[in-house]
């Protein structure tokens, strides 16, 4: 480590003392998040408590000349909140965790980086509001993590993903001058939208200080159902009659064969073990008998395509049941061997029976355990393969396979990730989904909001 | 000691690095299957009130594999963040990958302190004072002869006093006093026989039972008499080693457990109950994983042990099959609280619920997160009492959002650690174990 004890006594003047964490083993649980990489451990960590604080440590790092990484929860899958390398800082934002304010009138909210998503939509639903962004990392996620990374989650087909709910945020440039974009109003053109250029920017073009964000009015009647197939084709004709009769259910999730055994042999929950695939969909409205005819239009869809048996949730008890299946598919993908390496490469959804034949022969080329599941109504699959990252030879071969995924998810004209993002893990790809003019017109960006390039610059776009 | 009753662990030459990180090494099957998900944190009541990544389970992990791998090599300060855990099993309850962290936690606490020597103050005792019930139960009633001197009563509901003399101690802590006369004390060994079709029980009163709540021991007697079960009371018995084991002292752990193995293996019994949600908790589920300290025969004794030991309240339920019907009268308001050890480990959360619904004169009231630990963790509240006060009052304040009269739990350690937190926000809200209301609801029975 080489910050020197006078600075490191200056940031202690803006945050105290305490939350200037210099010991090694106070470092150390900052190196990681949850991607499969290597660690790096930054040199310094400071956790400021408000936003006067926060636009004061940047200032005072960048100054310094110091790689700043922005971190949440460390929940994310791309390695987006790994230290950079040399004298990395790392700023916590997780002390800023207060919900400035919740309009019921005009259908917004104010937050600071570090609220935790769960909790802000426990709070908002309280209102009798609705936040619908729901990553799967929902319940110790901050919202500042979510739009650094647009989160998506499993409502993603009819309500949209973080970007959706975006209306504004106050970011710190890195001078820690307070930069004011977007706007409380359903319109907004005074500026430049900066608010849809901040989200997905990965840390790399300034920090969140605070942010506005879009609520809805909840549904009002809900009906969830579970479709089995015989194999994956049949599921995935379901996905696109079901869209083709113009209904948008909220959530159209996809189990594979493999995940349907894991998760039965893990939670024996009554999985049909020999189907090929499962849909779990669910309808939802504003009103109760519209939510009933789709409901019964999903299922006679799912019928013509072939489901095998349909089973439909009565009440609450039942549906929590069904919803089972999906809950427990990454916990039982997660337990079967030591390391989980989760992927999500997503194709427009017609490719997605495509996209399962060529990850079950990519797993196969490679002698690898893969489960598939995600969010058939997205085509964001989660390909999930299962090793253990302790074997270097077999790793090597997941690290192979990994790169198939994407190989393949980029000729059927998708893209590296639906909602994990590019991070470290997949920034080495970014040129072969776009070009090269696109990597250095990205570039160009950073270098005018971040002339140092100290903002996260190992992430995205390098 | 014959040779087989041996430890197989050696302990680690002190002070040697590459030792250390080679005996860390052997839980790295268990380390590794953490995947850094981090869902932890959403239930942690440690990070719940610090909000730093080494106080949550993913964070700990990260170091002990840092530590096996001369990643890191100051033991002392990971032995520090390893210590800021409740083992409330919380997040073990909640984990995805289904990380056995129990497990890790407590060998690497014994892993990590057999590196740096217990201190002189827990080898007194552990060593000198809990390994010997006797002596250990002399010094409790010499603490108890001159704590009049030194305390003050609270008169609360709570019941608490104060040591303001030696707050550099106590902490300014609200604590119950020491019973003037211990269980042991009063009611020795105990041998009853059984009405015909009734279970045979053990009793386990646990320490905090016989030295703070005697009266509670008392009313599971009164429990199994007004259901004819049979008694089995062994005089003698030790401490369930917990707190020595949580300290990373495995040699005394497994001394305990050993000299309660002997005294309950003199008589046959059907269930080995005990009213502390830990000691039930530690002898269903921490015994068994450290069978590997013991000799064949012993082997077999603790796992008869282990698979008998039930707490009083699933005990009152799902054995005596006691008749709950709800009370429909109300009356004063009764909350819930769980104890971690129950509900998380041994699954036991509609039992105490169903008996405390069924209770005359009581209306029971359901608090928010009455399943977050109260923030005691045994020698946690003695080490970092500031952190273990912030916990208890997030616990507090769930209990009092819900105006009761009494808040009940079925864990000794718990009712402490929330007399403390209701004492020092001098709220008037009685505290009392599940069972002490059910006794109190039996009539015609002498204890």
């Amino acid at each position: 480590m080489t910050i020197s004890p006078a600075l490191i006594k200056k940031f202690s003047t803006v945050v105290g003392s305490t939350n200037v964490l210099t010991e090694e083993a106070d470092r150390q649980v900052y190196s990681y998040d949850a991607a499969v990489l290597a660690p790096v451990i930054p040199a310094l960590v400071v956790s400021p408590e408000t936003q006067e604080q926060l636009g004061r440590v940047v200032k005072l790092a960048y100054e310094a000349d110091l790689p700043i990484t922005a971190r949440g929860a460390g929940t994310n899958l791309s390695g987006a909140v790994i230290p950079e390398p040399g004298d990395g800082l790392v700023i916590l934002t997780n002390r800023l965790n207060r919900i400035l304010e919740i309009n019921a009138e005009d259908l917004y909210a104010v937050v600071e980086p570090g609220v935790v998503t769960a909790r802000f939509a426990a709070e908002v639903a309280r209102m009798g509001l609705f936040y619908p962004p729901d990553p799967g990392s929902q319940s110790v996620s901050t919202l500042g993590g979510n739009v650094a990374l647009n989160a998506g989650g499993l409502r993603g087909l009819k309500y949209g993903v973080t970007k959706d709910y975006v209306m504004g945020m106050e970011i710190l440039d890195y001078r820690g001058e307070l930069i004011k974009s977007g706007s409380r109003t359903v319109k907004y053109v005074s500026g430049y939208n900066l608010p849809a250029l901040m989200v997905a920017s990965e840390g790399t073009l300034g920090i969140f200080s605070n942010i506005i964000l879009k609520l809805v009015p909840p549904p009002k009647a809900q009906k969830a159902m579970m479709a089995i197939f015989s194999d994956v084709n049949k599921a995935s004709e379901t996905v696109a009659g079901i869209i083709a009769a113009h209904i948008v259910p909220c959530t159209l999730e996809f189990l594979d064969q493999k995940c349907i055994h894991y998760v039965e042999a893990d939670a024996k929950i009554g999985l049909p073990v020999e189907a090929g695939a499962i849909l779990l969909i669910e309808v939802d409205g504003g009103h109760a008998q519209m939510v009933e005819e789709d409901a019964q239009k999903v299922m006679e869809i799912c019928k013509k395509c072939g489901s095998t048996d349909i089973r439909v949730a009565r009440n609450e008890k039942e549906k929590n049941d069904i919803w089972a299946a999906r809950r427990n598919a990454l916990p039982a993908l997660a337990r079967a061997r030591p390391t989980t390496v989760l992927e999500d490469a997503t194709v427009p959804r017609s490719r997605v029976p495509e996209m399962v034949a060529a990850v079950n022969r990519i797993a196969e080329k490679f002698r690898l355990e893969v489960g598939i599941f995600g969010h058939a109504g997205d085509g964001n699959l989660h390909p999930t393969i299962l090793c253990d990252r302790r074997n270097t030879e077999e790793f090597h071969r997941v690290e192979q396979a990994v790169d198939e995924i994407f190989d393949v998810a980029l000729k059927l004209q998708g893209t590296l990730s639906g909602e994990h993002g590019i991070g470290k893990a997949k920034a080495r790809w970014m040129e072969k989904e776009t070009n090269r003019a696109t990597i250095e017109f990205a570039k160009n960006l950073r270098r005018a909001l971040d002339p140092k390039m100290l903002f996260n610059a190992g992430k995205k776009f390098v | 000691m014959s040779a087989n009753t041996q430890a197989p662990t050696l302990p680690l030459p002190p002070r040697d690095i590459t030792a250390l990180a080679a005996t860390l090494l052997e839980l790295d099957d268990m380390l590794v299957s953490c995947m850094r998900c981090g869902f932890c944190q959403s239930v942690c009541p440690v990070y719940g009130a610090s909000l730093r990544e080494a106080d949550v389970t993913r964070g700990k992990i990260a170091l002990l594999e840092n530590l096996a791998r001369h990643i890191i090599t100051d033991a002392e300060s990971v032995n520090d963040k390893l210590n800021r855990c409740l083992l409330c099993g919380s997040c073990q309850a909640n984990c995805p990958s289904g990380v056995r962290i129990m497990d890790i936690f407590l060998r690497a606490r014994s892993i990590v302190r057999g590196y740096l020597g217990l201190s002189p103050i827990k080898k007194i005792i552990f060593r000198g004072l809990l390994v010997r019930p006797g002596l250990f139960d002399g010094f409790m009633s010499l603490s108890k002869t001159f704590q009049g001197l030194l305390i003050k009563d609270n008169h609360n509901a709570a019941g608490t006093c104060q040591a303001p003399l030696f707050s550099a101690i106590t902490g300014n802590r609200h604590f119950p006093a020491l019973a003037k006369k211990p269980f042991h004390a009063t009611t020795h060994a105990l041998k009853e026989k059984a009405g015909s079709g009734r279970p045979v029980a053990a009793l386990f009163p646990g320490c905090v039972s016989d030295k703070i709540f005697p009266q509670l021991a008392q009313a599971t007697l009164r429990i199994l008499r007004k259901h004819q079960t049979g008694i089995f009371l062994p005089s003698g018995q030790n401490c369930c080693g917990i707190p020595a084991l949580a300290s990373g002292d495995r040699k005394t752990f497994v001394q305990l457990v050993r000299q309660n193995l002997a005294i309950f293996n003199s008589e046959p019994f059907d269930y080995l109950l005990t009213p502390c949600a830990t000691c039930a908790a530690t002898i269903k589920e921490i015994w068994p994983g450290f069978r590997e300290d013991f000799s064949p025969e012993e082997q077999a004794t603790l796992k008869a042990m282990s698979e008998k030991a039930i707490d009083i309240t699933a005990f009152t339920v799902d054995v005596l099959k006691a008749e709950l019907p709800e009370s429909a009268q109300g009356g004063r308001r009764v909350t819930y609280h769980d104890a971690c050890h129950l509900n998380k480990s041994l699954n036991v959360s509609s039992q105490p619920r169903q008996i405390l619904k069924s209770l005359p004169g009581l209306e029971f009231v359901e608090m928010p997160e009455a399943d977050r630990c109260c923030g005691s963790g045994g020698s946690f509240t003695l080490a970092y009492y500031d952190l273990s006060k912030k916990i208890g009052q997030r616990k507090r304040d769930n209990i009092v959002s819900v105006k009761p009269d009494l808040v009940a739990a079925a864990c000794p350690a718990c009712m402490m650690q929330i007399m403390d937190m209701l004492s020092r926000n001098g709220d008037n809200i009685q505290v009392k174990h599940v069972a002490e209301l059910y006794a109190d609801s039996l009539s015609g029975v002498d204890s």
